[in-house]
């Protein structure tokens, strides 16, 4: 299967649920509203012919000058029977951000989603246990938020005209 | 977490047990932070009935280190080192897993002798964290003698990596593109020898423990995992394939010339210990035929892909041409433009599938870059798979399930 025949099996099954696809490189890119992110998992999972098994990575990230869809949930599926990599964002708003939890559908998906919430502060839906994984519990912001700088913004040693962002 | 209603407890596998089943009272012991068994720093919280373990809480996170943040403001070939630290039993694959997925966002195309030198070190890196995982397992087990054995070979794996980059466990080994240098002749030589002696020194091994009574007495039925749980919890590499499924980078996604190579993928049928150090042992068998295919069949050619925006010129071209110098000063800096785009590349990495996710909005650090920790994903199906078994079984299936602290925390 190739990127182009998954595109059209998926916009048969999925339709105008598909915001905005591309292919990036050698994955296909869709994007789905945050409301609807569980239930194409989901079918896709369960569908025959697609099988998307295999939930690979879940990530975010923030994009601070997109107003309105400043985070970006990333899911990896992977379908071994068709040997086919899928890549499924999600964009949501900065305040408040929620979307609902694939652990129902895989158990992997727990500390994914727990990693996720510590870093960049989305609430999963549903999540048997939403708390910090990596960070310890009385932190008080998300680090990889990009308003959180690597190194201290007072220093005047490190420019970052000359050392990065 | 320990579920307690009223009468009841809930185990991490699901099953609830009456109150009234145990006989005297529940403890709850640390297993780790700082543990010997527990082979790195991470924590757990079992609350046992005697020797039975009724349910498990995991903290990770102790020497988390922050690899993403840091990835983001970091030159490309600065990232490098980062990786060293992920999977440090066998960072080879780390690196040139980096290299390939910059490689990929960069659109370019590396000659096929630095494909096949890949192949090699990668090989080699698969034994050396084999090595350790199934020995350890012997430790676990018992058998101290079976620890002492492999070090000598691995050795000799850490040598040829210090031949190629000079350093030994943290590689940072080869260059987005290729290598900075050609296999030495010492290189060649050692190898040679390795591939003529570590047959046998690992048929040695490996007969201390395969059909060892006491050793399949006491991993065999340990920490099993279904097929099906192993996949719903995101299992992959050799714990994936000793549950039976045959799911391996190398062979559905082939990089780095796989293709060419004529290998075959063991896999185990309970899922237990036992078969998750067998699956090991016949990986590295299989890794030692892909190795001599690669380095047999080694095509002629350059060591690294004409790229000089992000390949250090030689040394001697610096002082002398001045394009050299624009070149070097460029890379060091971290002033090489890479395009616009996001790329998931994968390999198979000595516990699973390691990937890398990154974005790029042509800065010179990654926008985002996330890595897919093999063993950070499937440490979490633990309590499930040790909830009713002896304390002692969940020692060894720690150590068969080749969880590495450096990994799991990134």
């Amino acid at each position: 299967m190739t990127n182009n025949t998954l595109l059209d099996a998926l916009q048969v099954e999925l339709g105008s649920k598909i915001i905005t696809s591309e292919v990036l490189y050698d994955t296909l890119v869709i994007e789905i509203s945050p409301s609807e992110a569980f239930d194409v998992v989901e079918l896709l999972k369960n569908d025959a012919a697609l099988s998307f098994n295999f939930l690979t990575l879940i990530g975010a990230v923030h994009y601070p000058e997109e107003k309105g869809r400043e985070l970006c949930v990333v899911y990896h599926l992977h379908s071994w029977k068709n040997a086919i990599r899928l890549r499924i964002k999600s964009y949501l708003s900065q305040d408040n951000p929620s979307i609902k939890s694939l652990t129902p559908l895989f158990d992997g998906a727990n500390w994914q989603e727990r990693e996720t919430f510590d870093f960049f502060g989305i609430q999963f839906e549903g999540h048997p246990n939403m708390t910090r994984i990596l960070n310890m519990e009385e932190m008080d912001y998300h680090p990889m938020l990009k308003q959180y700088h690597l190194e201290d913004g007072t220093r005047e040693d490190k420019d970052d005209r000359f050392f990065g962002r | 977490m320990m579920e307690q209603t009223d009468n009841l407890i809930k185990l991490s596998n699901g099953q609830v047990l009456s109150k009234e089943t145990i006989d005297g009272d529940i403890a709850t012991i640390n297993f780790g932070p700082t543990h010997p068994a527990t082979h790195g720093i991470f924590q757990n919280i079992l609350t046992v009935d005697g020797e039975k373990i009724l349910t498990s809480e995991q903290t990770v996170g102790y020497i988390h280190r922050a690899f993403e943040k840091l990835a983001e403001r970091r030159p490309y070939n600065q990232i490098t080192p980062i990786t060293d630290r992920l999977n440090y039993c066998s960072s080879p694959i780390n690196n040139l897993g980096w290299h390939m997925t910059v490689e990929k966002l960069l659109q370019v195309e590396v000659p096929k002798r630095v494909q096949y030198m890949r192949v090699i070190i990668m090989e080699l890196a698969r034994i050396a964290d084999h090595l350790i995982c199934d020995s350890i397992i012997g430790v676990d087990t018992g058998a101290l003698t079976s620890f002492f054995y492999p070090f000598s070979e691995r050795e000799k794996i850490y040598e040829l990596y210090e031949e190629m980059c000079g350093a030994r466990l943290t590689t940072n080994i080869g260059r987005i593109g290729g290598f900075d240098k050609d296999f030495t002749p010492v290189f060649h030589q050692k190898l040679k020898e390795f591939l003529k002696t570590f047959p046998k020194a690992f048929e040695e091994w490996n007969g201390m423990l395969e059909r060892n009574r006491i050793f399949m007495d006491r991993t065999k039925g340990a920490g099993p995992i279904s097929a099906e749980r192993a996949l719903a919890y995101g299992f992959t590499g050799p714990n994936l394939r000793a549950a039976g499924v045959d799911y391996d980078v190398r062979v559905m996604h082939p990089y780095s010339s796989y293709e060419d190579f004529d290998f075959t993928i063991p896999v185990g049928v309970n899922g237990d210990t036992y078969d998750r150090f067998m699956v090991r042992q016949e990986e590295i068998r299989q890794s030692l035929r892909i190795i001599n295919q690669a380095y047999n069949n080694l095509p002629e050619g350059p060591f690294h892909a004409d790229i000089p925006e992000f390949f250090l010129p030689e040394k001697k071209d610096v002082y002398n041409n001045m394009e050299a110098l624009i070149y070097h000063f460029k890379i060091v800096m971290g002033e090489s433009d890479v395009p616009v785009g996001e790329v998931y590349h994968s390999v198979e990495g000595g516990n699973g599938e390691l990937g890398y996710f990154l974005i790029s909005d042509g800065g010179r650090a990654p926008y985002r870059l996330q890595f897919r920790r093999p063993c950070f994903i499937y440490y979490q199906a633990y309590p499930e798979m040790i909830s009713g078994a002896n304390i002692s079984d969940a020692v060894i299936t720690l150590s068969s399930i080749n969880v590495i602290a450096g990994e799991l925390d990134a």
